[in-house]
């Protein structure tokens, strides 16, 4: 039986868990979906998810428990992961806020990405929208809330959704990285993505 | 997926634009909630200066509440408490990353619009304010802008929904230090939402109905709380949280998170305070971490409180009937 985590320090845990629990029941695989906080608990994961949330949160929280090491082992060692939001900043290389600039936030550093955060501006700004995302849906429902962009990518990245001309989704080996939220949209195909992946890892 | 409950057809804070040639739709109700959804598991805090906004992200806050007053203060300095001035939310709404929140006035549309022109993230309508309407709340549904409101029960709750709010808070007595009415007012929303889908289980429309009428609010809000088992929107806990211990118990009553209003920026050791009271709410159901949390607050450090039963101002009764 497959276990996919959640990471649980804080954000969208639940509706990424239950997109995942949908996920299971489409692709008809016998799977447990837990939330996931401490670093033993993340060494039993197939897959992990880092849900939508504050990313400086996510970051602090991983950092004081060490957390954040285990995942970037897990990681590194082949484990599929999708960030979703604030949890593709967390996963970055490099990250800064489009008012602010640089900040002093803790970061993964896996993905080889420079994300520039609320790229779009504020809340007010946030919105919905169809988009098709390669290999996964020609349609899918993406809801960008307060979103990050992806502005500069290296290495073994694939842009995997466009808006335009902005990069919104990519694809570096066994990570994921989106600037909308699969989860708030009624259609579980970024999360069965993801659980296929867990077969060639 | 989360639930998309609205009676409301016009929907005038719905705005279809381009981005990059690209048709895109703003302020529909799965954005502005999904907002909401965002925030889960955090802490959001109140704060009046800069310095206080930095000190609450550094410690990990989700998002801040800019007042011009905390709870606390507006309760010593009397007169009438009115939104933050707008130069300070714009300073502190440039100078951090999370998103920034601030209250208007209950059924004051202008000082909504203004706050959404200079751009918060939510919008609270306020019983810490003075109302600026007895009778009425803001349709909110005309705002792009995601709002949460105070409720003290069910109805409430539901009622505000169904103006447009995105998000729930308990009322609690806010600035009293005291958690006491935010733990009744969040039982209550249980009890009743227990009681709710026992009716639901029988599968008698009428009780549901009777249940609708008696709250004053439309039948499908009552149908979509029986059948997801809480409310359809996020609800986090506030009024009156001071300690780690503090949110962890209104977690532990099924709050999404939590606000803190006086608590941390009149107590003592604030910095300290603020990141364990974001430890304790993650963390709310391990025991051991919620006592590490609180080893990190002084006791002697802590806003010493009020009385509830004391009070001459009782806030959370402002905007209740309507």
């Amino acid at each position: 039986m497959i276990k996919i985590g959640i990471l649980g320090f804080q954000g969208d845990i639940e509706e990424n868990a239950n997109a995942s629990k949908k996920a299971l029941e489409h692709l008809n695989i016998d799977g447990q979906v837990l939330h996931v906080r401490y670093p033993q608990q993340i060494r039993e994961i197939d897959a992990l998810i880092i849900p939508g949330g504050e990313s400086t949160v996510m970051g602090l929280l991983a950092m004081i428990n060490n957390s954040a090491n285990v995942i970037r082992d897990r990681i590194m060692d082949g484990m599929p992961v999708l960030g979703t939001c604030a949890g593709m900043i967390l996963l970055a290389k490099s990250a800064y806020d489009r008012v602010v600039g640089n900040t002093k936030q803790n970061l993964l550093s896996l993905l080889d990405i420079v994300v520039e955060r609320n790229a779009f501006g504020r809340q007010f700004d946030s919105f919905e929208v169809e988009l098709p995302i390669d290999g996964i849906s020609d349609r899918f429902n993406c809801v960008f809330i307060r979103a990050p962009v992806i502005m500069e990518y290296a290495g073994n990245v694939k842009p995997i959704a466009r808006l335009g001309n902005k990069i919104v989704a990519v694809k570096q080996g066994n990570i994921i990285g989106t600037s909308f939220h699969p989860e708030l949209s009624n259609d579980t195909k970024m999360h069965e993505y993801l659980i296929k992946m867990i077969n060639s890892y | 997926m989360i639930s998309l409950v609205s009676t409301e057809i016009e929907h005038k804070g719905i705005k279809e634009e381009e981005i990059e040639n690209v048709r895109i739709v703003k302020g529909t109700t799965l954005v502005k909630r999904g907002f909401a959804h965002m925030q889960k598991h955090g802490v959001i805090m109140d704060v009046t200066t800069i310095e206080q906004a930095q000190i609450a992200e550094d410690a990990g806050a989700v998002a801040v509440m800019v007042l011009d007053k905390l709870p606390y203060d507006v309760r010593k300095a009397g007169g009438v408490a009115r939104t933050a001035s707008i130069r300070v939310i714009e300073e502190i709404r440039d100078h951090i990353t999370i998103p920034i929140m601030a209250k208007c006035r209950i059924g004051h549309v202008e000082e909504a619009k203004v706050l959404e022109a200079v751009g918060v993230d939510m919008i609270d309508e306020s019983e810490v304010l003075t109302p600026a309407d007895e009778e009425h709340h803001i349709w909110k549904w005309d705002f792009t802008t995601p709002f949460v409101n105070g409720a003290r029960n069910l109805g409430e709750a539901l009622r505000r929904v169904e103006e447009g709010a995105s998000m729930i808070r308990t009322k609690g007595e806010p600035g009293t230090g005291n958690v006491a009415e935010a733990v009744k007012h969040i039982r209550i929303v249980n009890d009743q939402i227990r009681h709710l889908c026992s009716l639901y289980n029988t599968n008698d429309k009428s009780e549901l109905i009777k249940f609708a009428r008696e709250l004053r609010v439309s039948y499908q809000y009552v149908e979509e709380t029986a059948r997801l088992g809480r409310l359809p929107v996020v609800n986090f806990a506030a009024g009156g949280i001071s300690t780690p211990a503090d949110a962890a118990l209104l977690m532990n009553l099924g709050c999404d998170g939590v606000f803190v209003g006086s608590g941390i920026f009149k107590a003592e050791d604030a910095g300290d305070r603020a990141r364990a009271i974001v430890i304790a709410t993650t963390y709310y159901d391990d025991p051991k971490q919620v006592m590490e949390a609180q080893k990190m607050i002084n006791e002697k450090k802590s806003m010493l409180g009020l009385d509830i039963n004391n009070l001459e101002l009782r806030m959370q009764e402002r905007g209740s009937q309507a």
